[in-house]
Formats: C-alpha cells, structure tokens, sequence
C-alpha cells in the first residue's frame, strides 16, 4: 500500500530520511515501511551501534540536509526533539524542495515563542493564563508584574524550560541564545492535560481527544493515558491550531485546575513522545497521518468519524535510578526481556539486549503502550505488562513505575503535577530485605547454574556418564551441607545448603529451615525458576549475571549476588576494593587529587558530567591515592574504577595472581 | 543421542526386542514378614552406621573446631566441599579409621580425610589434615590411611592433592609411625615415586608442616601457602631455641612470605584459605590431564528396583540365604545381567553387565564354592581379563567345601586356580563384603590381600578365618580331645564357658567396624548407595591405562 496521490497538488513522497534515533526512528521506520515508503536513516558517532541503524549530532541542519539529498529523499521526518520545531530548518527544508513532516515553519514559530503563542491563543478566544508576556525584560519589571498578577507565579524561558529567575535565563541563554523571559500566574497541583489535533493543508483541523500527561518528575512525562478528563478541550484546540493554520501533528497543552478550568499554556508543532496513546483509542496511526498530509493529501478522517474507543496508558522506561533523584544512568543492557507485543501492547523502543544505552542522549529506554476496554482494564494490563519488563545492567524505573500506577490516588484518577512529591513516602517504600523465600529461591539459581555448568563439562568430556560428573553433593553417610554466603544489598547472609537424597534441597537460615526444590525453564530465550519454597510454588523470572542474581516475579524484582572473593577483587581491579568507581558513564570535568594524596572518607576526588549534569565522586574511604585512572576531559564508562587506593596492607606483591 | 553415538567411542545399544527383555531380579513381597523383619533390621544398622559417622564427621569435637574457625581457617571437610567442584559428589575413605582404636583417645577418621572428587573436572586423591584432631599429629593408623590414600592413587593413576594442617608424627607413638617400612618416611618415598610415574602431586600449606611433615609440600611438583597461617620448617621455634638459641617467630621462620620470597620452597601465595583451594583448582587446570577410558559405554538407566529393597531382601542375619541375583538387579543398569554358565557351577554367579554406562563382569556368591564354581569363577576372570571388563566381586562366602569327597576332588587345586585368577588379574577389580567372609572364600573373591582396588563393607557383613561358632567349636574339640588324652573330664558347662568369649571375641573382631578402625577395608558403606559408590569407584579406576594380564601356572 502506497501513498495515495489524490490530486495535482500532492508531492511525491517515496523515500524519507529519519533525522532522528532511537524509539521514534524505529516507529517511523515501521509506517514507513508499512506504507511502502522507504526510508533512510542518519546516526551519530556515538549511536553506531544502536537498534535503528548501525554524523556529528542531529541538532546539525546542514548534515541533515546533505544526506537528505544525497540519498533522494523526497522529505524529512524529524521525530521529537532536535530539528522538529527548528524554523530554521523547516525553512532550509523548503529552500531545497524537501518536505519538512511538520507545520509551516511560521506555526513554529508562533508557537515556539510564548509570548506570541499566548496573543494568539488570547485573539482566538482560546483561554489563557493571567501573565506578563512585555517587552521589558528587566528583573524590576519582571518581579513588579509578578506581584500585580498575584503569587505564586512562574518565570519561564519563552522558547523554552522554566525554573528561577537567574538560572532559567543563563539555561535559556546557553540552550536558546534568548533570554527573553515570561511571567505567568501559578497554578496549584494542576493537571496537565493536551489534545492530540491534526490538520491538513486543505483548512481541515481535527483533535483526537485528550491526553493526561500529570505525573511528571524532573518536569518530564513518566505516565501518560487517554483520553484525560472530558471537557470542552477538543474544541478549544482545534481553534488555537486554527489560529496559527496548523498543518500536521500537534499538540496542545493545557493546564487544569482542580475545579477543571483549563488554560492553554503552549502548542508543541510536532509529533509527540505520547502520541501512541491516541493512536490506541482512535485506531489511527499518526505517522501514516503525517506522511499523507504532508504528502498533500486530505486528513483521512474528520472529526465526526474519530471515535473514541476504550483506554490508554503509555509508560516510559528510563535509565535512572528513582531512589537516587531519578540521576539519569546510561549502561549496558546486559539482560532484557519484555512482555510480549500484541495487538493491545506496544513496546516502542531503539534498543535491543547488548545494547549500550547512551549517557548522551536522553535515558529513555522504550514506551510500554497498552489499551484496556476501559482505564481499569488498560491499568491493570500495564501493572501486568510492566512486571514482564525486565532490565539488568542498568537502574530503571520499572518498580518506581509499578508502585505508581498501583497507588490508589493514581487509580482512581486523582493525578496532578505534584503527584510524586505529595506521595512521596507511598511511592518510595523503604527498601525491604528480601524475604527468606527469596534467598532461598536466589541459592537455588545458583546452585542449578552450577549443576548446568557441570554438565556441560561433562556432556563435552570423553566420559559422559561417570558419577563423579553428578551434582548430588552425595557423601558417603553423611548429609552434605554447603555453607553459602549471599549478599543482600550491603548485607551478607549465611545459607547452609543441604543436598537431599531425592534431589531436593534444604535451606537454613538462621532458625528458618525451607525445603527447596525446582528447575529452570526455558522459555522464548528467557529462564525462569520453576521452583517449590515450603510447598509454595513460583516461577519467577531468573538472570544470573556476574555474580548477581536478579529474580523478577509478580511480587517484583530482587536481587541477590555472591560476594567477591578478596582474592579476585584484588584481581579485577581496585574498582570493587575501596576505590572509587563512575556512578555512570560521562565526561571528567575536573580531578581534585593526585597520587600519595591523602583523602578522607567523603572528600570531593573528581567532578563528572553525565547528562548534563554534574556529578562529584567522593571517596568512599580514607587512605592514600595510589593512582588515578583518568585526567580532565576524558570519558568513563560507568562502573569504571576512577580512583585506586593503597591496601592497608602490602601482601599483593607476592602474590601468584 | 545419536549424536553422541557417532561423535564418542561407544557401544551403542541396539534396541532389538529381544535385547530389551533380559532383565534379571524380581518382584519383592514387601509385606512378608521376613521382608519386613530383614528390613528393620539391617534399617537399624544403616542407621547406627549414619549416625555414627555423623559423629566421626565432627571431627575433634566443639571447642577444636572453633578455636580452629576462630583463626580464620576453614574446616577440612569444608576445605574439601571448596576444593571439589561445586555440588559434586566426594567418595571418602575409612570414614571409621582409628574407631575405638585407641582406647581413650578418640582419634576421629584416624585424624585425616582422604578420598576422590573431581577437582576442575579432574579425578583427584585429595588427602586432608583435621587439626581439631590431636592436632593433626600422625598416629599410626593415620600414616596407614595416608598411604593406602597414596596407594589408591598409584593404582588408579589419580593425581594428588594434600592439604597440608599437621604437626607431625605423634611423638608418644613414634616407634609405630617413623622406624618402619610402611610408616611415616614411606609418605614421601610414594611422593617420589608418584610424580616419576607422571602422577601429580599438588601441596596446599594450610597449616603446620613442622620437621618430617615439611617434606610433604617441598617433595610435590607443586605447592602453595596460606599467609599467616601456613608454615614449612624442619625444625619449629622450641627446637631452634634449644639447639641455636636463636629467638625466632613461626612466621619468620617458616611462613608464606619465607617461602614465596625467599627459599622457593612453595610456589603460590594465597590469601587465605579458600584463595589457597582456588589456585590448588587453578593447578589442577594445567596439569593438561585428560582421562582417557579403555572401555567402551553406554547410556546410564537405573535399576528396575528401589535400592532400599536391599535391606529386606539380605537383612542382617548371615545364617538366612539370598539370591545375590536380587542384589545384582539393584546395583547394575537397567537391572541387565547377562549371566555366564548359569546352570554350572550355579553357587557362584557370574556375568556381564554395566554400572553407570562402564561394562563390569560380576562375581557372586550364592552359596559355599564347590570345584565347579571356582572352576567357574577362573574362567570367567580369564573372560574379563582378556576383554578389559573390570571385575566386581559381591562376597558372601563362607569358604569352599571341605569334606573327604570334595579334598578327593581336588577342591584345593581349583580353589587355587581361583585364587591364582584372582591374584593375577590386572582388570580393576572392586570387592564388596555383602554378608560373611570367611577363610579362603575371602582369598577366592578378592579380600583385601588380593588388592582390589577398593574394598568396602556392608554394615551387616563380617569376616573372619571362620565363623565364631564354628572356631569356638574346633578349640573346644580339641581341648576336650586333649582333656581325654590326660583322663580329665570337660563338663558342658567347662565346655560352653570356654566357647562364650571364643564367639564374643570374633564377633567383636569380625564387625565391620573393627575393620575399618584397622583400614582392612576402604569403609563401611550403605547397601543403598552400593550401585553409586561402585560407579565412583569404577570411574577413577579407569583413569589407570590398561595393563595386560599374565596369569600363572594353573594347576591342573
């Protein structure tokens, strides 16, 4: 099926360069290909290796350009982020006969700038928020506006971020080049809610309906659903697109207060991270919808055949460690294994197990979409979706993401803004230990993975069947018992492991004595442990990696590893040994120490720069500097030893190791 | 599995109807009386044997042990369980070494643990000082075990791994353990003798190896020392006091950095014990050993009938006849026998059959030995000689049969081509006591003189020249022949006194604990585990390459 030209005035698009990466690449890529359009991909030095394919950045017009060219690409997508709402380059675009997939570049631009955006939406008859959009941009005015409106207030960039005063304007300065700066009336706990509009170059603009995107951290989405709280926002959003002659994707952002007031607060000229959820309940694809409009071709629906059908929620996957501030986290996917895709799940993702994700780029890992006959349904299929979503290698959010959806408040829809912080206490349950069950079930994984490695010893040996190549622990007349030590977080446990006649196994710990047996499975190239703890039986999902266990189950994840031997944490590096290592992989800022220094426990040793965020690695004991692995602006994988400290005592050198 | 067929040397079944139904063994009556009477009473004795070890296991008791964890040292048994494989099976030896030996002194496993485990996939004699044990110290049983250890070792071609934790011979003993052939000194001529055979020999220095003991790691091709812990001299602090004066630490006189650094006496250094057992696997890697197995296999399938079926069908009473075929169809794969002259000679039952895939001709008694079985027994050992079939011997024998007829037979000449196969026979050979071993029986299926391989007892099981009523009766008879000769008179009463401690005293010496407190035996096992510790037992003695036989003038 191809692009269905209607008239003289639809171009030609045959082949589309992606000038994008990732998930929304991979997404393009799929309608793409659907429609029979081919596409061209473009890839930075540090996503060689990625998922949508194998140039200097995206953010580089020029380049983009050039390879659109070369290539015959009749149009450009930009995805999100970098060159979607770049006037500049949406009118670079036009200049070289290529189609931009977006709006006319003079609907970025009003939109892209608040102030203009906020005359606009005010002239249409779109309602807005009471602010201060002038001329006069110094901190006087701006704080005696402020207090006219009436506080709390809020400065933002006007093309771009928020936050204070100062801070906003150096951000919007180094980010934009612009610090023009707006000033609006606060709203307390809002909602954040947008409508999904569309329109083409034929004067049609359609909405399809609302999404809630409240629950935010770091003033980004986690949890998105659709449609959001019914009110008239279709129409007005249909209007503000009408007012700037939208064509395209858009979306239209509104902030609600807890009466259900709502404010236009900006338009987004683009297709959005979110836009699956309303693709599940209106069965559209939008991406086919760009592609045609941008094609020439009329909207393929309007608004009276847009039927809203069911419930979506669509939850980001980040690399980040909620418990640390959500500190974004890049790493190596060493295991992954989703719940699988269907009609109602999506899994929208650029990375694949064995994929690096990149400390450069945003930490998002995929997009868990699913769609329920009504919100109760598609809730409980995303809990039930996200527990099958397994990650090791890297913090995620996973468990954060199901103590949220599975909060009351956010079940029975009562989301706002400040969601996290106002629950924070429910959300961020002290860590508990593992339970008994689960040491047990961990001991056993290991003691299997053992019992496979002895038999392919012995499959591969010239002496298949000895019994010496069995994993009984027989021992003549008496019960053998193994004393394994396990760790738990910075906690050892001792489990004394008895190998039963019949194959099953008992566990002590401490006074608790379980009775253990089991197998692992496999299953779609994931183990799981088939295991009975006490007669209860489980199947929870097993990875051993390193010396780690990771256990996934409906109950959610634990890990469990067996500590290094200080004979082989001497080995492997003074990484594991008191040094200190890279909480993630990023840039050295500055190096505070040198070797013979003495430091004490806490003492600043290096600056980072990881996400654009800085990061001071501190000593995580007293001693004296032995070496540093790394000097000023180089870069560090994480978990890399940064830092290696004197041993107490001098016994290495002797050593055969 | 066809695979496996094609890519490794094995004789594959053939799965013909006809080769699917010789299976031999039957149906116990579980519910019969005698069954049931024969089941609880070996029950009892599998049970003493189990708890009993379970004590030997604890080696010197509480307060050793932990003044010995206390130092940060690891138990033997656990430094074993860390040296194996992990989860990997461990057949030890002479579990009841020294038992009841030493009057008081309780000398637990005789002070030493020695036994096979595969150790980085490699079959292994491992032999450990317990130095909750008297302190490790050697007492004479303790060199006995450590040589048949070494023995094990030569005859199966097994590398060995010691780990060393012992303050030398016990000194209130040492006319029983340094002057004689087979004592202290002989520990390290067998070092010798085994690394010029090709046999490796790894020292881990765990402990004290203090004067003679010293030689155990400076003799091995190679060795490694804990820090701190480990020491190696010939001559301890007290000693170079009185000789020299010199004031010197353990440590500076014989310590790992000593030795690492300065002497070269050891090779590695580890941190602590369990870096000391990752190199000791780390040596064991590079040894480049690869078993290479003379005999053809074949995929394992258990017996057709529980183990445990063993205790009702022997029991513990020596005078009640079994079928050893019952016994056969528990231990063999498949309970498969495929029996040699089955109709001849029929109180000895021989035949061929597998124990975990490795091909075995089995010897059993199923009555006294007449000429015909032993004419019998000849020929079949001759059978596996030839064809490299190792040989189990299942002794229930009472001894041949005597009478005028049988001498006239010549009884004597084919029990001594029996015993001249038996003696000749270079086939691995495994014996094991499954009820009485009594005089020339014990010759004719592989007693300890015989040098099997390795020779293990039932609980139930007894040997002795004969039985205890039988020599209390032939004393008594000649005494009273003698009283007669003098005119005096032997009452029934005299007659029966003199008899009780004649029985009691080869009771007592026929149990099978006073064997193996004497190391006439490599241990006392479960009738249960009979089928698994012969499949241990024959696996590591096909790490030996196969030597011809030659077999002596049979008199005819």
């Amino acid at each position: 099926r191809g692009v269905r030209f209607v008239s003289g005035e639809v171009g030609r698009i045959e082949k589309v360069l992606i000038a994008n990466r990732g998930e929304i690449a991979c997404r393009v890529m799929r309608t793409a290909k659907k429609m029979g359009v081919r596409s061209v991909a473009v890839y930075s030095d540090a996503d060689r290796d990625s998922m949508h394919v194998a140039m200097q950045s995206y953010l580089s017009m020029e380049k983009v350009l050039e390879v659109a060219k070369k290539s015959g690409s009749h149009a450009v997508h930009p995805g999100y982020g970098f060159l979607s709402e770049n006037t500049e380059f949406a009118e670079a675009c036009k200049q070289e006969g290529i189609i931009f997939i977006g709006p006319p570049s003079s609907a970025i631009r009003d939109m892209g700038i608040k102030s203009t955006s906020k005359y606009i939406m005010s002239a249409a008859g779109v309602p807005i928020i009471g602010g201060y959009h002038g001329e006069d941009q110094s901190n006087e005015r701006l704080q005696a506006e402020a207090a006219q409106i009436g506080f709390p207030v809020m400065i933002k960039a006007v093309r771009g971020g928020g936050g204070k005063l100062e801070s906003a304007r150096r951000e919007a300065r180094k980010s934009f080049n612009d610090d023009v700066m707006l000033v609006e009336k606060f709203v307390e706990d809002p909602r954040h809610v947008e409508v999904q509009v569309f329109g083409d170059m034929h004067g049609n603009v359609v909405y399809l309906f609302e999404r809630d995107c409240s629950v935010q951290r770091r003033h980004q989405k986690i949890i998105e659903e659709a449609p959001g709280v019914r009110r008239k926002l279709g129409e007005a959003a249909v209007k503000a697109a009408k007012a700037v002659n939208y064509v395209g994707a858009g979306t239209v952002e509104f902030i609600m207060d807890a009466q259900h007031n709502f404010y236009f607060m900006e338009m987004n000229t683009r297709l959005q991270v979110e836009h699956p959820v309303s693709e599940m309940i209106t069965g559209t694809d939008l991406v086919e919808w760009q592609l045609r409009v941008a094609a020439g071709e009329r909207l393929p629906l309007l608004q009276d055949d847009i039927i809203l059908r069911g419930h979506s929620f669509e939850a980001r996957i980040y690399a980040e460690d909620p418990n640390n501030d959500f500190l974004p986290g890049a790493g190596p996917l060493l295991h992954l294994s989703t719940p699988a895709a269907d009609q109602h799940t999506r899994i929208e993702t650029g990375v694949r197990e064995g994929d690096e994700v990149s400390a450069h780029y945003d930490p998002m890992i995929a997009k868990l979409v699913v769609w329920g006959e009504d919100r109760s349904a598609a809730l409980k299929k995303l809990r039930y979706c996200l527990r099958q979503y397994n990650i090791v290698g890297l913090n995620t959010n996973i468990d954060f993401l199901l103590s949220l959806s599975g909060h009351p408040e956010f079940e029975a829809g009562n989301v706002t803004t400040s969601f996290i912080p106002q629950y924070y206490a429910d959300l961020f349950p002290a860590p508990r230990a593992p339970s008994g069950e689960t040491i047990c079930q961990a001991a056993l994984g290991l003691v299997l993975q053992e019992r496979r490695h002895t038999q392919e010893f012995v499959q591969a040996s010239s002496d298949p069947f000895s019994p010496f190549g069995s994993s009984s622990g027989w021992r003549s007349n008496i019960q053998y018992n193994r004393n394994m030590t396990l760790q738990l977080g910075d906690k050892k446990v001792e489990v004394v492991v008895g190998y039963s006649k019949d194959g099953s196994y008992t566990m002590q710990l401490g006074e608790e004595v379980y009775h253990v047996t089991g197998e692992v499975e496999l299953e779609g190239g994931a183990s799981f442990l088939h295991c009975s703890v006490n007669g209860v039986k489980s199947r929870p999902k097993l990875v051993i990696l390193d010396s780690t266990v990771h256990l996934f189950s409906t109950e959610g994840s634990a890990q469990v590893s067996v500590p290094v031997p200080k004979y082989l944490a001497a080995v492997s590096g003074a990484g594991a040994q008191g040094g200190a290592v890279a909480p993630m992989t990023g840039t050295i800022e500055k190096v505070m120490v040198k070797a013979g220094d003495t430091v004490a426990v806490g003492d600043a040793l290096m600056v980072m720069n990881a996400m654009k965020m800085e990061h001071t690695i501190r000593a995580p004991k007293a001693g004296v500097i032995k070496r540093v692995f790394f000097s000023e602006g180089s870069q560090a994988n994480r978990h890399a030893p940064l830092i290696e400290l004197e041993e107490e005592e001098e016994v290495e050198e002797g050593s055969s190791q | 599995w066809f695979y496996r067929c094609r890519s490794l040397p094995l004789a594959c079944t053939r799965s013909y109807y006809a080769e699917t139904v010789s299976r031999l063994g039957s149906q116990q009556d579980t519910q019969s009386s005698e069954y049931q009477e024969n089941y609880e009473r070996m029950k009892v004795l599998v049970d003493e044997l189990k708890s009993r070890t379970e004590k030997v296991k604890l080696g010197g008791g509480e307060k050793a042990r932990r003044l010995h964890t206390s130092r940060g040292k690891l138990l033997p048994r656990e430094r074993i369980d860390r040296l194996l494989d992990p989860g990997t099976p461990f057949l030890e030896f002479s579990q009841f070494a020294a038992y009841e030996l030493y009057g008081k002194e309780e000398v637990p496993a005789g002070g030493i643990l020695t036994g096979i485990g595969r150790v980085s996939g490699v079959e292994c004699v491992i032999v450990a000082n317990d130095a909750t044990v008297k302190g490790g110290t050697y007492f004479p049983v303790t060199v006995k075990k450590h040589l048949r250890a070494q023995e094990i070792a030569q005859q199966n071609n097994l590398p060995c791994i010691y780990l060393v934790d012992s303050g030398g011979a016990n000194l209130p003993r040492q006319a029983e353990v340094f002057p004689d052939r087979d004592h202290f000194g002989r520990i390290f001529y067998n070092q010798a003798r085994l690394s010029s055979e090709g046999i490796s020999q790894i020292a881990v220095v765990m402990g004290s190896c203090t004067a003679g003991g010293a030689y155990v790691p400076a003799m091995a091709d190679e060795s490694i020392i804990v820090r701190k812990q480990g020491t190696i001299f010939l001559g301890g602090p007290p000693l170079v006091k009185a000789a020299t004066g010199e004031e010197v630490s353990a440590e500076d006189l014989g310590g790992a950095d000593l030795h690492c650094k300065k002497s070269g006496v050891t090779d590695h250094y580890a941190l602590d014990d369990n870096h000391a057992l990752h190199l000791a696997r780390k040596a064991v890697r590079n040894l480049n050993y690869r078993k290479k197995l003379d005999v053809t296999t074949e995929p394992v399938e258990a017996p057709l009938y529980p183990a445990d079926e063993l205790y009702g069908i022997v029991g513990a009473n020596l005078k009640r006849n079994f079928d050893v075929r019952e016994v056969i169809a528990r231990v063999v794969d498949g309970s498969k026998f495929d029996e040699f002259k089955a109709f001849y000679g029929d109180t000895l039952v021989t035949g061929f059959s597998r124990i975990f895939g490795y091909p075995v001709g089995i010897i059993g008694n199923n009555g006294v030995l007449f000429s015909e079985s032993a004419k019998k027994g000849t020929h079949f050992i001759e059978l596996c000689c030839q064809r490299n079939i190792p040989l189990i011997f299942l002794q229930n024998i009472t001894g041949f049969m005597v009478g005028r007829e049988y001498e006239a037979g010549g009884i004597a000449k084919d029990g001594a081509k029996m015993v001249t196969a038996v003696a000749c026979a270079n086939v691995p050979k495994i014996t094991v006591l499954i009820g009485g071993s009594y005089g020339a029986g014990n010759y004719g299926m592989c007693g300890r003189a015989y040098s099997p391989r390795f020779l293990y007892m039932w609980p139930n099981s007894r040997i002795s020249v004969m039985g205890g009523e039988q020599a209390a009766t032939v004393l008594a008879t000649i005494t009273k022949d003698q009283r007669a000769r003098e005119g005096k008179e032997f009452t029934a009463e005299q007659e029966a006194a003199m008899k009780k401690p004649i029985v009691e005293r080869f009771e007592a010496e026929g149990s099978p604990y006073f064997s193996s407190a004497r190391l006439w035996d490599d241990g006392i096992i479960d009738p249960a585990d009979t089928r698994l510790v012969l499949g241990l037992s024959l696996s590591a003695a096909l790490n030996a390459p196969t030597k011809k036989t030659r077999f002596g003038v049979f008199r005819m």
